[in-house]
């Protein structure tokens, strides 16, 4: 069975992995303890102690607080939300809905034409980091991205108890 | 006496199936044991896998290696650049019954595509008339029963064994020309499908492993460049029949029995491996994104009933259940239209199967196991899935491959939540420019041209290194740009340059592959015309976890320049690329009639003459994470390798570069940390709580306040789904008599009454 140690899944995490470590990793089966080792590693990097049920993206979490909700929480330990809402909705907007917006990012000609696209940055309202970005036609909802069944994940396909809870 | 002979033949030839069925009745039983049982063909055990694992994987090996090794001997025959370097040709073999039991490498999308055909010829009572008999051969090209676009040609040859059909075997070569209304094998112009080209439906083309003289003579006559037809169609058969061969010494080998038992086990096989890598990889939950294409039709030369600006949309919904199982539901889709941009059923759900042999299920063992482990939602009377039979396909590609896109990312996010970094791909790159067209060349012939550079882009970033440069396609997981001087022998273009194209591949923490750009220059043609084929108005990507969507399009030519005269004269004329539209320079070193830098990155027949110039522009791919977190030494490296043009290094990256005494971009790590501290006050400041925007784009909304396209693609998708409607409404909170209606609009609305179900 394929397992790695921790400082590999370390590198993989900072984007230090030498090139052909990585491609044995995708050419080669899974490493099943993959979760195991990744959530502790990205617990123990996190400035506070909710503990990680799920990463949600970059810099973004499912937590476990302590009177049992789920929340969605950014490393910076910004929360946003229950994690079964649309954390977007609970961001910070920027749209750039206009030529000169849209030149500070790319060369004329190679960016989309506001009346055909708009580019939408959502931040993190506490430490700004750019969470996700949308390219979408004016008028689009908001996308949620990802609802996640996590107690089918935990208790029937990892086969393990949920972090936080008694069993 | 004579008719009495025939009867007696055909009484004693049929049925061709297994113990005295016919193929129909084989193909009704396969069905309905297979949804009864949730296994296919009812194996709920594998009982010669289990009891010979060995001999079960010998069998495996000897097919999947024949396949291959059939396709690349067949590769060689070929006389296109298209099949002989980009390797756009695969072959499958089939069951009776048309299930794909092992594939080759190359564009594995058509595993589905011939198997939809063979499924026709069974469910039309082929058997019957115009018969099937052993040393046959089929074609089909005909997108509506199954195909992606009439370019991909099909050659399909039954297997028999001791009088029953145990196969069948299926070549497909993307050919250079059809016959549509343009030269190039996927052309803009066609709006119906009386314009796609030559179009074959299943048609028996050979006997006795010799195709018909008939046959030859009207393919010839209908399409342009015949040598490369009839080389191709070669390159097809001399696969099929290697293949069919080596079946049948696997079946003297191993017995007829062991064959039969084994072609429905790898099947099972297959669907069982799907939901152990789907539980392997994957969360179980609800996915959702979308992406987009423009159709900028209405200043085009098309007939009036498709002049009409609109934007293609594809919402999906990856689902993945809870018992393993993988639903992509495509609810809200729009409407098809009037321009070749259109895709059948089978080419979106076996291009799906591309996609994940390269992701999900990166193995050997592509058959139609993962497709019986998944269920598909294609809306009807949508562009994924027309009501009406006069839809033009010819280049389905233009959108299908944007609205893939959209499950990477789904994926993406799965593989990032379980630690499978280094499967996270932030989406693929829209795969154009298509440089196509034709005309007499430079040996005199009519000939057609389809650049398969575009094999070539920006890949995705991922999650741990930037996506790969002018590397690959996802229709084609072995593409390759191919060899400027192979290309310059099949088309009367000379290269005047191949470079990087700067700021193409989208931002971020780990940045999309660049695209690439050529120009070329027209030499040795005569009646010669080209067109543009890629997005320009839209990128139809978004990129991921804070990374950007890539850089869309823009077309450039030049017409009656003056570079004859400049060579003539040994002054500098244009070469290279076009690294900063802002600031064009071929236009300094050349005088030109007509130059034409803009967003119309679709395009129809324009004539070019001798010495006028065509930038063939790839697109890059799109982003990830937050590019103010990209690292200092890799903002250097796009510097200096001409990824990045120096101004946006600030204004994207937030870096601070300056050259040394060599020329050498640096960054200042310091003061650009200084920088991205401001940049992310600077973000805060303008940065409105989502809640408030919404306020102010509902009253946009309420108000109708939105280009004619972007409304239209709306009103095409409320037309064909109540559910998305009313979610779009709910979202908005608008009121209950808010309506948006295609009828509206000041634009034409042919074709839109007619709904069939």
């Amino acid at each position: 069975m394929t397992v790695y140690d921790r400082k590999t899944i370390e590198e993989l995490i900072d984007g230090t992995i030498e090139f052909y470590k990585l491609k044995e990793m995708l050419s080669n089966f899974k490493d099943r303890d993959r979760f195991d080792k990744y959530i502790s590693i990205l617990q123990e990097r996190v400035p506070w102690d909710d503990p990680i049920l799920l990463p949600a993206g970059l810099h973004l979490y499912i937590v476990q607080k302590p009177d049992g909700q789920r929340i969605v929480k950014c490393d910076c330990g910004h929360e946003f939300c229950d994690y079964r809402d649309n954390w977007k909705l609970h961001a910070l907007i920027h749209v750039r809905d206009t030529e000169e917006k849209m030149a500070e990012l790319y060369p004329k000609l190679l960016a989309p034409d506001p009346q055909w696209q708009v580019i939408r940055e959502y931040y993190c309202p506490n430490c700004a980091t750019q969470l996700e970005v949308e390219a979408v036609t004016p008028w689009y909802p908001v996308i949620k991205d990802f609802e996640p069944d996590i107690d089918t994940f935990y208790t029937e396909w990892l086969q393990k108890p949920l972090p936080g809870s008694k069993g | 006496m004579a008719i009495r002979e025939e009867e007696l033949y055909r009484k004693n030839k049929f049925p061709i199936g297994w113990d005295g069925k016919t193929l129909k009745q084989m193909r009704m039983e396969i069905d309905e044991i297979s949804r009864a049982t949730g296994h296919y063909a009812g194996l709920k055990e594998l009982p010669f896998k289990e009891a010979e694992p060995i001999r079960y994987e010998k069998i495996f090996s000897k097919l999947r290696g024949g396949v291959v090794h059939a396709r690349e001997t067949a590769k060689k025959v070929a006389a296109s650049p298209i099949v002989e370097q980009e390797g756009e040709l695969c072959f499958t073999l089939y069951t009776p019954e048309g299930d794909s039991i092992v594939t080759s490498t190359g564009i594995i999308i058509h595993v589905g595509t011939m198997g939809a055909a063979i499924k026709y010829m069974i469910k039309n009572d082929y058997e019957d008339n115009p018969g099937i008999e052993d040393g046959d051969i089929f074609c089909n090209n005909d997108c509506q029963i199954g195909n992606v676009h009439p370019c991909d040609v099909h050659t399909i040859v039954p297997i028999f064994y001791d009088g029953e059909l145990i196969g069948w075997v299926g070549g497909v070569t993307h050919v250079i020309d059809v016959g549509a209304t343009a030269p190039g094998s996927m052309t803009v112009g066609p709006v119906t499908r009386y314009d796609d080209g030559y179009q074959v439906a299943c048609r028996k083309i050979g006997a006795n492993d010799t195709l018909f003289k008939d046959w030859l003579i009207e393919s010839q006559r209908s399409v342009r460049t015949t040598k490369y037809w009839l080389l191709d169609e070669r390159t097809r058969l001399a696969g099929c029949h290697m293949i069919r061969d080596l079946v049948l010494d696997i079946v003297n080998e191993e017995g007829i029995e062991a064959y039969k038992q084994f072609i429905r086990e790898v099947i099972e096989d297959g669907r069982r491996g799907f939901i152990n890598q789907v539980k392997t990889l994957l969360i179980p939950g609800r996915y959702r994104q979308v992406s987009f294409v423009d159709v900028p039709y209405k200043n085009l030369d098309v007939p009036p009933y498709a002049k009409v600006d609109t934007i293609m949309h594809a919402p999906t919904e990856v689902i993945v259940h809870k018992d393993g199982k993988f639903e992509i539901d495509f609810e809200g889709v729009n409407r098809w239209g009037w321009h070749s941009y259109n895709a059948t059923p089978v080419s979106i759900t076996s291009g799906i199967w591309v996609m994940m042999s390269q992701t999900l299920i990166p193995n050997d063992r592509v058959n139609d196991g993962a497709y019986y482990a998944s269920q598909f939602d294609l809306p009807y009377g949508s562009w994924l899935n027309p009501d009406d039979i006069r839809t033009a396909h010819s280049y389905a590609w233009h959108f299908l491959v944007s609205a893939w896109s959209p499950l990477w990312r789904a994926l993406s996010r799965n593989y990032f939540a379980r630690g499978y970094l280094e499967e996270v791909n932030a989406g693929n790159a829209n795969t154009s420019n298509w440089l196509q067209g034709g005309g007499y060349n430079q040996f005199n012939e009519n000939h057609a041209v389809n650049s398969f550079e575009s094999a070539a882009e920006g890949v995705g970033a991922s999650a741990v290194r930037d996506g790969i440069s002018h590397a690959a396609a996802i229709w084609n997981p072995e593409g390759d740009m191919g060899d400027m001087e192979i290309w310059e022998l099949a088309e009367p273009l000379i290269y005047l340059g191949r470079s990087i194209k700067p700021n193409t591949g989208g931002y971020g923490k780990y940045r999309g592959g660049s695209g690439y750009e050529t120009l070329r220059l027209v030499y040795g043609a005569k009646d010669w015309t080209m067109f543009f084929m890629g997005n320009g108005y839209i990128s139809s990507d978004c990129g991921l976890m804070g990374g950007y969507p890539a850089a869309s399009g823009y077309r450039f030519e030049a017409h009656g320049t003056d570079i004859k005269e400049r060579i003539e004269k040994r002054l500098p004329i244009p070469t290279g690329g076009d690294p900063d539209p802002d600031n064009p320079q071929y236009e300094t070193v050349m005088n030109a009639k007509e130059v034409v830098r803009d967003k119309q990155s679709i395009t129809t027949e324009t004539i070019f003459e001798n010495y006028d110039l065509y930038l063939n522009y790839l697109r890059g791919g799109p982003g990830f994470g937050d590019p103010l977190e990209r690292k200092p030494h890799m903002i250097e490296a796009d510097l200096n390798e001409g990824h990045l043009l120096p101004r946006f290094a600030e204004s994207v990256y937030g870096a601070v570069v300056y050259q040394d005494e060599t020329g050498t971009y640096k960054v200042d790590v310091e003061k650009t940390a200084q920088r991205r501290q401001e940049k992310r006050r600077e973000r805060l400041k303008r940065g409105v709580p989502v809640k408030e925007w919404m306020k102010q784009e509902r009253e946009k909304i309420i108000n109708k306040e939105a280009s004619v396209q972007v409304q239209h693609m709306y009103a095409s998708s409320f037309g064909l789904s109540e559910k998305f409607f009313n979610e779009f409404k709910s979202f908005w909170s608008l009121p209950a008599d808010w309506v948006l209606k295609e009828e509206e609009l000041d634009m034409p609305t042919f074709g839109v009454k007619i709904k069939r179900n």
